[in-house]
């Protein structure tokens, strides 16, 4: 088994050290090493997204960019400024997106909404008014297996301002009739 | 349930939350990170565990040998010597071992289980276990298979004088598809934890807490007490988490049990994909006789499902399959045959769907070539032949009410502009040949589904679920086992248990799932958990409100009758009487806990012969129409999605938003299976086992959906709502193919629709 090394990391704005072997990932660290369990592991292999984290130079303003922390060694990651989901709403409140993500039923199984969120979070961040295919393309690397990504779209652009959140007319909450009843005028609900 | 007087009123519905869509109550703990999957959880001196698999799809084990070279101290090693009690995984039949000893089936058979603290050296561990199997010949096709789990025949009317009949036409297909990989992006987790009686609990991300339950006292010999399962935060599952994770339960705790430490195993995704279960492949023969108008006449149906090595829920997977293998038409003459066979794969199972997606593809793909052969619009045939209130299906079962195939397949059609977009289609491919030929051709296509809620035929009424509610100091806790995977259960379920109690949704929690604590309300799987468990939870809720009622009445002398709540308040004759917090405070105190548990009954009139394969096999059927737009580009053969419409009816929709969620979720999923998903493999050993290499739909796949609902309530369904989960995974793959063929003058009849198979289809002659 391989030595042990040093390894210190800038995550959240506090500054960490822990000794591990050399290979250790970024994101074993966070998850198994800062307890910093809100980046998901998918795959480990770069495929799904899951464990995406926002890093920038440490000299560097603004949150930066998203990477892989599956396939980032921790070692590697020593020189940047880190932002993991816990990291993304302030002491002032939920983050934007956050917000809009909880408020457009954007999540399902929430596994990858942390990766997916932050991911958003970069879009907004280098352009502000992000048209369908920027959404599109800036969450490609984003797998989701829940929501068919049409209320993450739509969590995005309300997170930007560009809309309300969509929420269906409410209808009445009458009780079905006797279950003899042959004809029912079917009901539509307006998107 | 509602057929008696409603036993509150609601003076005021602005407080009602049922049709409304409430914020999610698990929202702020999954957009802060917060929320803690079974790997984020930490457990003292807790092993990490892994599996030693055959890595022969077919062969009898000689011999297991642990490398005496090997430095196996702090090293835990199970195989099944080890188990103290039935080395099976309990589901339908008892032919699946926990650890194999003898006979391997499929190439990723567990055979040997490591544990260490250490995940390096356990990884090394791993490359240090010699097994050794004498292979035996694999049967790898389905259609060579000799050995049947289990068949169907459903029979109606006579179909040997229509297909004698020369006044019919005969139009005959053959369709496939594939396995499809669920690929819920947590990886299936679980952690066992021993205890000081000998028992163990079970902390993991699965969708049936009460299957590893019941299973885990066999396994290990012990008994009702001394088993724990606790469901956490659960990163999807679409059937993949219903039965495997008893296999991976039964792993960890065969190794928590003998190291005395919590064991967490946790299954690297390629892991995941290769062992865990998967949607049946199936191949699917349609012979049917029609009017030349289209009207239906006789269908002769036969499918055949792929069971993989054991058969585990392959019975009620090729059940469900048979049942919906005519479709949501009327066809007064009918035999369907449906035999799901043994071959050395790792097993198949439960996937959103259940069978329907298999055999509705069939169907649906089938139509689609009636109405070619025929030269109709498939669109007229379908409206020819939709089912109806009055119509009797196959198995004998007359549909009484909300049944909404026309309107679902109408509203798709206005919506989507299909006459418009067909007519442009067919006018592009009438340009003479010659002429300056378009690189892209565009096609619309639709279908229409249907899917049966809850359990099938008489599956409910020996399951019994069981779910309820206590009251609490601050409201009331829902009890059920039934596991939110992402759906929005705990969300529904408190709307449910709000309304009937006249308080806000604030006042409502749900327990944790864990079987020691809360009532058996069945598996979270069949489309069942807001109609069958939801309704039971209402009508607990109904009780616990009529306690209170009379309660009330009592300590306020007003007559019980007269007392209802509202937004939280109890009243009588206009007059608020104590808000529902002071009056459970002083009903736990001065009479002690009220738990209302109630069971789930199979509304009167839904009767099944499961030897006849006759009755009513669902109390009712959710329909589904989809409209796909695509193009096809003839040079590269890729197929674009341009614009979908989907239309759901199923009864009442409880919370609007997460009812959309399941519906687009559910269509891009089968968007996949239409377009993307395939699994290849090579003697039985599965190639693409990563997220690189079988691809799902990722947000560049994802065509404009319109999302249209439907509402025609069940009156047996809590508000009238039926099942929703698996409806979206059957229509858009069928409406996938349909605008294949309206682009390119091809029907494809297999899936996924990749490039290759539009290639071939476009150069055969
Ligand atoms: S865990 Fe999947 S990309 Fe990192
Ligand atoms: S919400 Fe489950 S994977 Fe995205």
């Amino acid at each position: 088994m391989s030595d042990s090394v040093l390894i210190r990391l800038f995550v959240n704005g506090e500054e960490h050290a822990l000794a591990a072997p050399p290979q250790r990932t970024l994101l074993e660290a966070l998850r198994y090493d800062l307890q910093l369990t809100g980046s998901k592991q998918g795959c480990d292999k770069g495929d799904c997204g899951a464990c995406t984290v926002l890093v920038r130079e440490r000299s560097a303003t603004g949150r930066g960019e998203p990477i892989l922390a599956c396939i980032t060694l921790a070692q590697d990651a020593q020189d940047l400024a880190i932002i993991t989901i816990e990291g993304l709403a302030t002491p002032a409140g939920l983050d934007p997106i956050q917000q809009a993500f909880a408020d457009c039923g954007a999540l399902q199984c929430g596994f990858c909404q942390p990766g997916m969120m932050l991911s958003a979070r970069a879009l907004l961040d280098r352009c502000e008014r992000p048209s369908l295919p920027q959404i599109q393309d800036a969450l490609s690397g984003n797998l989701c297996r829940c929501t068919g990504y049409t209320k993450i779209y739509e969590a995005i652009q309300v997170a930007a301002g560009l809309r309300e959140p969509s929420s269906r007319a409410p209808v009445s909450s009458e009780k079905a009739l006797p279950s003899d009843q042959v004809a029912y005028a079917v009901k539509e609900l307006l998107p | 349930m509602f057929d008696k007087p409603p036993t509150m009123k609601h003076a005021d519905n602005s407080k009602s939350t049922v049709g409304h869509s409430p914020p999610r109550k698990d929202g702020p703990d999954k957009v802060t990170g917060r929320a803690r999957y079974l790997d984020d959880l930490a457990f003292p001196g807790q092993l990490w565990g892994r599996t030693v698999r055959s890595q022969v799809p077919h062969g009898r084990i000689r011999s297991i040998e642990f490398d005496p070279r090997f430095d196996w101290s702090g090293i835990v090693r199970v195989t099944a010597a080890d188990i103290p009690g039935d080395n099976i995984v309990q589901l339908i039949e008892d032919d699946q071992p926990m650890l194999a000893h003898d006979m391997v089936k499929h190439r990723e058979e567990p055979i040997a289980l490591l544990a260490c603290a250490d995940r390096e050296r356990l990884e090394e561990a791993l490359l240090h276990v010699d097994v050794k199997i004498d292979p035996l010949p694999p049967v790898l096709d389905l259609l060579l298979s000799t050995h049947v789990f289990k068949s169907y025949r459903i029979e109606a009317g006579d179909i040997k004088p229509a297909f004698a009949d020369s006044s019919l036409r005969v139009v005959e297909g053959i369709y496939r598809v594939g396995h499809q990989e669920q690929m819920y992006i947590e990886p299936n987790a679980i952690c066992a934890v021993p205890r000081e009686d000998f028992g163990v609990t079970i902390y993991g991300s699965m969708q049936c807490p009460f299957y590893i339950h019941r299973g885990l006292q066999r396994l290990l010999k012990i008994n009702d007490s001394q088993i724990a399962v606790i469901q956490v935060v659960t990163g999807g599952g679409f059937g993949g988490k219903e039965d495997y994770p008893t296999v991976l339960a039964g792993h960890a705790a065969l190794l928590a049990r003998k190291a005395g430490k919590p064991v967490k195993m946790i299954y690297k995704r390629e892991e995941d994909v290769a062992a865990t279960t998967k949607r049946h492949p199936a191949v699917l023969r349609y012979r049917t006789a029609v009017k030349p108008d289209g009207e239906f006449v006789a269908c002769e149906i036969d499918v055949v499902m792929d069971g993989g090595a054991y058969v585990t829920l392959s019975p009620v997977v090729a059940s469900r399959g048979v049942l919906h293998a005519s479709g949501a038409y009327r066809w007064p003459h009918a035999r369907i045959d449906c035999r799901v066979v043994q071959t050395h794969t790792p097993p198949n199972g439960a996937f959103r769907g259940f069978g329907v997606p298999q055999t509705l593809f069939g169907c649906e793909a089938h139509v689609e070539k009636i109405a070619l052969e025929l030269g109709l619009d498939p669109l007229l045939v379908r409206r020819k032949n939709a089912l109806v209130v009055g119509d009797v299906m196959p198995t004998g079962q007359r549909l009484t009410e909300s049944v909404s195939a026309l309107p679902v397949l109408e509203a798709v059609a206005a919506r989507s502009g299909y006459a418009a977009k067909r007519e442009a289609a067919m006018e592009a491919a009438r340009l003479p040949a010659g002429s300056a030929r378009a690189r892209k051709r565009r096609g619309i296509g639709l279908s229409l589904a249907l899917h049966g809620a809850g359990f099938t035929g008489s599956g409910e009424a020996h399951l019994k679920s069981r779910a309820g509610l206590e009251l609490t100091a601050s409201g009331a806790r829902v009890l059920s086992a039934s596991t939110d995977i992402g759906q929005g259960t705990i969300t529904v379920f408190s709307q449910l248990a709000a309304e009937a109690l006249g308080v806000p949704l604030s006042m409502i929690e749900v327990a944790v799932n864990d079987t020691s604590r809360v009532p058996d309300s069945g598996p979270t799987v069949a489309s069942r958990t807001t109609m069958v468990v939801g309704g039971t939870i209402a009508r607990a809720a109904e009780a616990m409100a009529r306690v209170l009622q009379g309660y009330v009445a009592q300590t306020h002398a007003v007559p019980a009758g007269e007392v209802c709540c509202v937004g939280g308040i109890f009243a009588a004759r206009g007059r608020s009487l104590a808000p529902f917090e002071s009056i459970a405070r002083r009903y736990l105190d001065e009479r002690g806990p009220l738990v209302c548990i109630e069971q789930y009954e199979l509304p009167p009139g839904v009767q099944w012969d499961d030897a006849a394969y006759r009755g009513s096999a669902y109390p009712c059927y959710a329909w589904a129409a989809t409209a796909v737009e695509l193009e096809v580009d003839l040079d590269t053969y890729e197929i674009k999605l341009l614009d979908l419409v989907t239309a759901s009816e199923f009864g009442k929709a409880i919370h609007p938003v997460l009812a959309e969620g399941q519906i687009e979720g559910g269509t891009v999923q089968a968007l996949g299976y239409a377009l993307l998903e395939e699994h290849i493999y090579v003697d039985g050993r599965l190639l693409n086992t990563r997220m690189q290499n079988y691809i799902i739909p990722t947000a560049l796949d994802v065509p404009p959906m319109t999302t249209l609902i439907l509402e025609n309530p069940y009156s047996r369904g809590p508000h009238g709502a039926k099942g929703l989960g698996e409806l979206p995974m059957d229509g858009p793959a069928p409406a996938v193919a349909a605008a294949v063929l309206s682009a390119i003058g091809k029907l494809i009849p297999d899936l996924p629709i990749s490039p290759e198979r539009v290639m071939k289809a476009l150069h055969a002659a």
